[in-house]
């Protein structure tokens, strides 16, 4: 009568539609979380996914219900102690007469919903706003990368990894070996013998070559079924092992301008193109060494929270951040033992003259031994409009214009919102899916 | 016979099914159970919480608010605040009952005892389940209606289908059929009955006389307004079906979405009703079957330990003052008042039998329970078998909160004074119809501004939430496509 099912090992995730759906209403606050925890993070925590807060009410699901407070309502409690009929009791300040609404442990109001986001859902965010390629978000989003290799063949496996050719070619060798008799053998004794039961009448000699075509097809019935055609010993599974790809250790050097002129809204973007820089080294190499060098007009080496956070008076010399990243690079990072990457943000202003001293720091040590120097500039949105052509520009545009022409690991771009970010690692990204495809 | 069903908290498929059949004897030999088969599914934590966010049921159409249930349960859940339960039944032939894999086998043999069989033979047994639900065909039409809104997703888009699930289930507490149970004829079946109404209409037409100018009467235009309002069946208590048949804006897909969120909304409407009779039933079931096997000794006393504690934290009721007070415990209620019927039929005293004269001391409590639960709802339960002793067991006092009054009231305690305002209060607490609003469709002149009146009767002058009604008239319009508006009376 009664039935048992053991549903543990169905498949998981089945509210993930309806997650994806939830998503999807409260994108507005999700993207605000995203963008926040973009700010408030260091580079290297951004992958984990982030907490959303969302207001209740943009949440709500409606109906006609009463309201809390008005009329005329009785209500039976439990747990009487010491009223009697008649008895007054003052109003307690929450209505009600029961214990009011507790606060959440953790202090979060009770009038947002909190959820958090995971880290695909984070990326997929703010990959968004990024405008990556599809390709590249799936290569930057997955987690893992090893890729399977084959390894020989093994005696087990999935259905899909069976290995035909093998498993035939064993079965072949079983059935010679164990001498099983063809399918032609066979057929050309049953043809005989129909023949012979086809006469009318057989005589002796007949009938004795019947008798005994019988019980030669009955042997080698039964010694086809004791040697199957294939037998589960044959089966041979080809077997891939995961192996990781070679990954190396890289350097990335982040260096950016914190003269006054750079805000909150400049910083903001100089760091969602950190990030992205940062995004992909992680995916190609084992260990990724983060610089920081903030510059105004001295360079200094500092920790992210300063780098991003504090503020600096002074005049603008970007030669010194180059020649700063020169010396810890020559310190602590040899080219042989370490990818180097740099990634430049700057709102482009300049003392005069020191332009050229960056194109020289940059041809002649810096750009022979980086994988790939990214520049980005770092303009308002009203500018963007003006600034279209890219052969106009400042003096430190027009000098890295030069040094772009002549290097094609040096890339450059303006930048007006998060957008315009990607297209500045396009050629790295465009280099490492045809080294993957080819 | 006196061997163990299982011991220590291991469980496998073994001792489940032996515990099953010693439980399922004597649900059916001793307390004469009528149940369902039942499917017996054993799920992990995760699964549990997606039953959870999908109102209980094992497939359910997809919609955001699902989703948020989910991520609210198991925030509350891995945070700690909140446990899981130890399982979830549904309403369905066979029966479906879902235990966690983490209980124990003394829990599982508690959940089993008290779903699969409780719960099971309340399903079956109570007259609203009866009436209103179709246990068959509920998995179908689940189905159904979730390949059909994912069919309608696919065709009209995700973002329309979801702004008419999201006003649909606005209006889904205000969509149920409280008195009569319409029929529900097929789609085709209504369209050949039009046809055969206008066959009607046009062999009963008299051409010349229908030419003629009728003399216009003082009381025409009531008299039209009234015959617009009986052809549009008014007034109607059911919002949804309402705009499901009339709704001049609606598409074909949108009305058959309404439908389904109408057709869940009436078979959950039964459980809404008979809250504190189908837990209380479920609890004296587990309450008299388990102990029954203890006594057999083919439950060990550790394993009845455990089963007992969790019995009493799941039926403690916290006084009015206790900080985790949350309203009266259907469990509780529901338990205290079904033992006191055994008790009141096997060892009744004087007043028992002043309150109780039919069943006083009968003896047969088995007869009596059965006949409750097949019977009644947890109004109607309340107001017939809510005793003294029970509620002076639990204290009981009735409280008025007047706006007009500054202080609250006590109307009413324990005592004899007092027993049957008391019964009277708290029954009344339990009638579904002055739990929600009530309101109804009044009028709609289709062929004129097309505005949707409803009315609200208010009860003891309590109002509606004015930001809810809001939202949700916005919701109505959404599906009327015209202006919507509601009046409040006195009632």
């Amino acid at each position: 009568m009664t039935h048992f099912i053991d549903r543990r090992l169905n498949p998981k995730g089945r509210s993930t539609p309806n997650r994806r759906r939830f998503i999807g209403r409260i994108k507005a606050h999700v993207r605000e979380a995203v963008d926040a925890s973009v700010r408030k993070r260091g580079i290297t925590d951004m992958e984990a996914g982030t907490d959303v807060a969302v207001p209740r009410d943009s949440l709500s699901e409606p109906s006609f219900r009463h309201a809390s407070k008005g009329g005329t309502r009785e209500g039976v409690l439990p747990g009487n102690r010491e009223f009697q009929a008649g008895d007054e009791i003052p109003r307690p300040q929450q209505g009600g007469g029961g214990a009011g609404r507790k606060g959440a442990p953790d202090g979060e109001g009770e009038d947002d919903f909190v959820f958090a986001l995971s880290r695909d859902e984070f990326l997929d965010i703010f990959f968004e706003d990024l405008e990556l390629p599809d390709m590249i978000k799936r290569s930057l989003a997955g987690s893992s990368v090893a890729r399977p290799r084959r390894a020989g063949l093994s005696v087990t496996g999935a259905p899909a990894n069976l290995n035909v050719g093998r498993t035939m070619r064993r079965a072949m060798g079983r059935r010679i070996a164990l001498r099983r008799p063809s399918d032609a053998k066979l057929e050309e004794l049953r043809e005989r013998l129909f023949a012979l039961e086809a006469v009318f009448e057989p005589d002796a000699a007949q009938r004795a070559e019947i008798m005994r075509l019988q019980a030669e097809i009955e042997a080698l019935t039964a010694h086809r079924k004791r040697v199957p055609y294939l037998d589960p010993l044959d089966l041979r599974y080809s077997h891939f092992e995961p192996q990781p790809e070679p990954r190396a250790q890289a350097v990335m050097f982040c260096l950016m301008d914190v003269s006054a002129s750079m805000g909150a809204r400049e910083k903001d973007l100089a760091k969602r193109f950190f990030v992205l820089l940062h995004l992909f080294l992680t995916r190609r190499y084992e260990t990724v060494d983060l610089v920081f060098i903030r510059h105004t007009h001295l360079a200094s080496e500092v920790d992210e929270q300063t780098f991003f956070y504090s503020r600096e008076s002074g005049g603008t010399m970007v030669s010194t951040a180059l020649a700063e990243m020169n010396r810890v690079q020559s310190e602590r990072y040899p080219a042989s033992e370490w990818n180097i990457y740099a990634a430049q943000a700057s709102d482009g202003d300049n003392y005069q003259g020191d332009s050229r001293d960056c194109q020289i720091w940059l041809e002649s040590e810096l750009l022979k031994i980086c994988q790939h120097f990214a520049y980005v500039e770092i303009i308002g949105e009203a500018e963007a409009r003006i600034l279209r052509d890219a052969a106009r520009g400042t003096e430190l545009w027009m000098a890295y214009r030069e040094v772009a022409e002549r290097w094609p690991n040096f890339a450059m771009r303006r930048v007006a919102g998060p957008a315009d970010i990607y297209p500045v690692f396009r050629d790295l990204f465009a280099r490492r899916t045809e080294a993957a495809h080819g | 016979m006196a061997d163990l069903l299982f011991d220590g908290p291991d469980w496998n498929f073994d001792t489940l099914r032996r515990t099953t059949e010693a439980i399922e004897q004597i649900a059916r030999e001793d307390l004469g159970l009528d149940v369902y088969p039942n499917q017996i599914e054993i799920i992990s934590t995760e699964q549990m919480l997606d039953a959870y966010s999908a109102t209980g049921m094992p497939l359910m159409y997809r919609h955001w608010s699902f989703g948020k249930q989910f991520i609210h349960h198991e925030r509350l859940y891995s945070k700690g605040v909140q446990g899981l339960a130890y399982e979830i039944v549904i309403n369905s032939d066979p029966c479906i009952c879902y235990c966690l894999e983490e209980n124990t086998m003394p829990m599982q043999a508690l959940v089993i005892a008290h779903a699969a069989f409780g719960h099971n033979h309340f399903f079956k047994s109570n007259h609203l389940f009866r009436q209103w639900t179709d246990p068959r065909g509920i998995l179908d039409y689940l189905d159904y209606a979730r390949n059909f809104l994912g069919r309608c997703e696919e065709r009209h888009g995700p973002g329309r289908v979801e702004r008419t699930l999201d006003a649909a289930h606005a209006l889904m507490s205000a969509s149920v059929f409280r008195h009569r149970r319409p029929a529900q004829p097929s789609l085709r079946a209504e369209a050949e009955r039009a046809e055969r109404r206008i066959e009607e209409d046009e062999r009963a037409a008299h051409y010349l006389w229908s030419r003629l100018e009728r003399e216009r009467r003082p009381h025409d235009h009531e008299n039209a307004a009234a015959e617009r309002r009986r052809m549009l069946g008014l007034p109607e208590e059911n919002l949804i079906y309402f705009l499901e048949r009339h709704s001049p804006v609606l598409e074909p897909w949108q009305r058959q979405v309404l439908r389904i969120v109408r057709n869940l909304a009436q078979y959950f409407y039964p459980q809404r009703q008979t809250q504190v009779m189908n837990e209380g039933c479920a609890c004296f079931v587990h309450f008299h079957i388990l102990n029954k096997l203890h006594e057999q000794g083919r439950i060990g006393d550790g394993a009845m330990l455990e089963i007992l504690h969790s019995h009493s934290s799941v039926l403690f009721q916290p006084g009015y003052d206790h900080p985790g007070y949350g309203g009266i415990n259907p469990y509780a209620l529901g338990f205290a008042m079904m033992r006191d019927v055994q008790r009141i039929c096997e060892a009744p005293e004087p007043e028992d039998r002043e309150w109780f004269p039919s069943i006083a001391g009968c003896g047969d409590w088995r007869g009596v329970l059965k006949d409750a639960w097949a019977n009644f709802r947890d109004e109607s339960f309340i107001q017939q078998f809510l005793s003294p002793k029970v509620m002076r067991d639990l204290r009981l006092f009735a409280l008025r909160d007047a706006e007009a009054e500054d202080t609250l009231k006590v109307t009413a305690i324990h005592d004899e004074a007092g027993y049957r305002a008391l019964r009277d209060t708290l029954a009344r607490g339990y009638d579904l119809s002055n739990r929600s609003p009530d309101i109804e469709v009044i009028d709609a002149d289709l062929a004129g501004d097309r505005v949707l009146r409803l009315r609200h009767v208010l009860r003891n002058e309590v109002p509606l939430d004015p930001r809810e009604r809001e939202a949700t008239l916005a919701c109505l319009r959404e599906l009327w496509g015209y202006e919507v508006e509601i009046d409040e009376m006195t009632g």
